[in-house]
């Protein structure tokens, strides 16, 4: 994937943009406001990476002009912990994801996979499916290998969650924001606990594991073919 | 207290004003009375000259030159000598009668008076006569006058009078002044002792209190208050910083061995995972750090909307409700309806969760722990009550205070931020956090931590 990443400070432009090409991925950079908007009006990007504080134009502007002149391509938004966190205001404003510094770069990554994925599947889809596994949206029901799985609602998005970004890792951070819907730290790892739940509901008596943990960094719901 | 104090301090010289502006009025108030009562005093004697002349002329008219003459030296002779001047002289002005030995040389006023030096003895000082000269039908001259000396001593002892009277009434007005200003001197000069003393780094040092009342009592109190919140302030951003460099070496020196190890080659994969894990601890206790500063600084308040805690509750209990099963412990939840503050959702469930993390860190295998959300007339009560080993009443205030941990925890994870996040959150919707035992377990004294939250 092509990103932009708009940050004013060079340790974390650098640290963003080393992380992104180790990863195989082509990241350009910009150091100010004026020349991300002109790079991400003129370029061709999955997904931009924009500091909220900028020098020259904000980047709130940035992703205000880029909305108001037609590009959908999907935003990030950094902020620095102590200034003003208005999650919404950036939302609102046409971001598509927020991430507060200081973060682990396994997380922007996550976040940006998933967000440069989502633009390929912006049709209503009515049905989930990763190897085996099948879930029906409308009917709310899962089956594996054909077989009936029962899960409880809040297992069910957290499932839909996991298939909808399968081949992704996806973070604890994340799930607590996509399914849980709350942006707060647990003291205690509350996810893990409901992933090995839906573990053993999906994985336990089948051929192979759908669900993986990636150490250090989230969980993956991957089909044996599928490979990251 | 010096009297180079006293005489610089404000309060003396708004006294001083104040004398001053008396002074000048009472001395305007003086003058218009020695002027009045001075006019007063020479119309008087005006007016008795002025009847004097119409008698005088009458009895001419009545009994002629001789019975004049007469009357004349009757008066002369009943008068003090100097105190009445008649002079009758006839149309040359030689004199008939009276008691000048010649007429003077004048110059008449409007009024028909005039004023001259009399010869009464060469005794100092002169006395100045004030008379009226006036024309008697037949070419006779008449002068009837007062020796002024006795008018104008009674002016002057009016005006000695009334300087004494003006000198007391300053002189009193200062001395109140002093007196007055002495006291609050002293109290100021305590004041500035006291800021002094707390400059030279005696934070503990206090403003001696005195009963008197009043504004500068008051003003005392405040500035004892403000001194106690300021010395609160310094000791916590002292623990603080104290915590940090203590709590955050020991993980920080753990990470640079592992780093070290790896170096050198002789650890395993696993040593990364630690070391990262461990980094990652680290980057928590400071967000959490963070996160409690922005809490304080009040910020989040612009986000502020209306939650549902009832659901928020409910969510909460979802969450964490596997990870207690898993821990064999129990949840039981007890949740009121429609339920709502105004807040800010993420931080209230974060402070909600930190108490619950707690509560399961700390109770034992098989406890139990209570979740309620309960609605009083006009504010809320989240209650998180556990059966672990509770926390001992005096340290209660402390754990609510950054990086405190008890003794006893020393051994569970955590960096003795978890309540004190929770009393920012608190704190910031004006709501409040109160530990206590808890009353519903049989054996450990447990803990239950009541967050009351304005209701909306």
């Amino acid at each position: 994937m092509r990103v932009l990443i708009v940050e004013d400070d060079k340790e974390t432009l650098d640290f963003i943009a080393q992380g992104l090409s180790e990863s195989g991925h082509v990241a350009d950079r910009a150091a100010d406001g004026k020349e991300g908007l002109f790079l991400a009006l003129e370029g061709q990007y999955d997904a931009l990476v924009v500091d909220r504080m900028l020098p020259g134009l904000d980047g709130l502007s940035i992703i205000q002009t880029l909305r108001a002149e037609g590009k959908t391509t999907p935003i990030l938004i950094l902020s620095a912990l102590g200034e003003v966190d208005d999650r919404v205001d950036g939302l609102r404003k046409g971001g598509d994801d927020y991430l507060v510094k200081p973060f682990a770069f396994s997380e922007l990554l996550a976040r940006l996979e998933v967000l440069a994925r989502r633009r390929d599947s912006e049709a209503p889809e009515t049905r989930l499916e990763v190897g085996d596994l099948q879930m029906d949206l409308l009917s709310r029901t899962v089956t594996r290998a054909g077989k009936p799985i029962t899960l409880q609602p809040r297992e069910l998005r957290l499932l839909e969650h996991l298939m909808r970004h399968s081949g992704q890792v996806v973070t604890r951070t994340m799930l607590l924001e996509k399914v849980w819907d709350y942006h707060f730290d647990p003291q205690t790892n509350v996810i893990d606990v409901h992933v090995s739940r839906l573990r053993a509901k999906i994985d336990k008596g089948f051929d192979y594991p759908l669900v993986h943990t990636v150490r250090g960094v989230g969980y993956m719901l991957r089909d044996r073919k599928e490979t990251t | 207290m010096t009297g180079k104090k006293l005489l610089r301090s404000s309060s003396f010289r708004l006294a001083l004003a104040y004398v001053a502006l008396f002074g000048i009025s009472a001395i305007g108030l003086l003058a218009f009375i020695y002027w009045s009562t001075a006019n007063y005093m020479r119309q008087q004697a005006d007016e008795t000259i002025e009847t004097e002349i119409v008698g005088l002329a009458e009895r001419y008219q009545l009994t002629g030159l001789a019975g004049l003459t007469t009357s004349i030296r009757e008066r002369v002779g009943r008068r003090p000598v100097g105190s009445s001047i008649y002079l009758l002289t006839d149309g040359l002005y030689n004199p008939i009668a009276g008691n000048l030995d010649r007429w003077p040389q004048i110059e008449v006023d409007p009024e028909g008076f005039t004023e001259f030096p009399l010869n009464l003895g060469a005794e100092e000082p002169r006395h100045i006569a004030r008379a009226k000269p006036f024309a008697l039908p037949g070419g006779f001259f008449l002068l009837v006058g007062r020796d002024t000396y006795e008018l104008e001593a009674m002016q002057s002892r009016l005006v000695r009078t009334l300087s004494w009277g003006l000198a007391l009434t300053v002189g009193l007005a200062l001395a109140g002044g002093l007196v007055l200003s002495r006291g609050q001197v002293r109290r100021i000069g305590a004041i500035n002792d006291a800021f002094d003393d707390v400059m030279a780094g005696d934070l503990s040092r206090r403003i001696p209190t005195g009963s008197s009342g009043g504004d500068i009592e008051e003003l005392v109190v405040k500035l004892n208050r403000t001194l106690s919140e300021l010395e609160k302030l310094v000791e916590g951003v002292r623990r603080v910083s104290d915590s940090i460099a203590h709590d955050l070496r020991t993980p920080l020196a753990r990470l640079k061995t592992r780093l070290e190890r790896l170096r050198h080659g002789s650890a395993g994969a696993d040593e990364v995972d630690h070391a990262v894990s461990e980094a990652d601890k680290l980057l928590a206790t400071f967000a959490a750090l963070l996160r409690i500063a922005r809490i304080e600084s009040g910020e989040r308040r612009q986000a502020f909307a209306s939650v549902d805690m009832t659901a928020l509750i409910d969510d909460v209990a979802e969450l964490y409700g596997p990870l207690i099963e898993e821990k064999d412990k129990k949840l039981v939840l007890h949740n009121a309806p429609n339920i709502r503050v105004l807040g800010d959702r993420d931080m209230l469930f974060q402070a909600v969760a930190n108490v619950l993390d707690n509560a399961l860190k700390h109770t034992p295998a098989d406890g139990r722990v209570e979740l309620d959300l309960g609605a009083r007339e006009s504010s809320v009560e989240v209650v998180i009550a556990d059966d672990g080993p509770g926390i001992p009443a005096n340290e209660r205030d402390k754990v609510l205070t950054r990086f405190y941990r008890l003794d006893t925890s020393r051994t569970t994870p955590g960096a003795g931020l978890g309540l004190s996040l929770v009393a920012a959150v608190a704190e910031l919707h004006d709501g409040s956090v109160q530990l206590e035992d808890n009353p519903s377990t049989d054996g450990a004294p447990g803990l239950r931590v009541v967050i009351r939250l304005p209701r909306l």
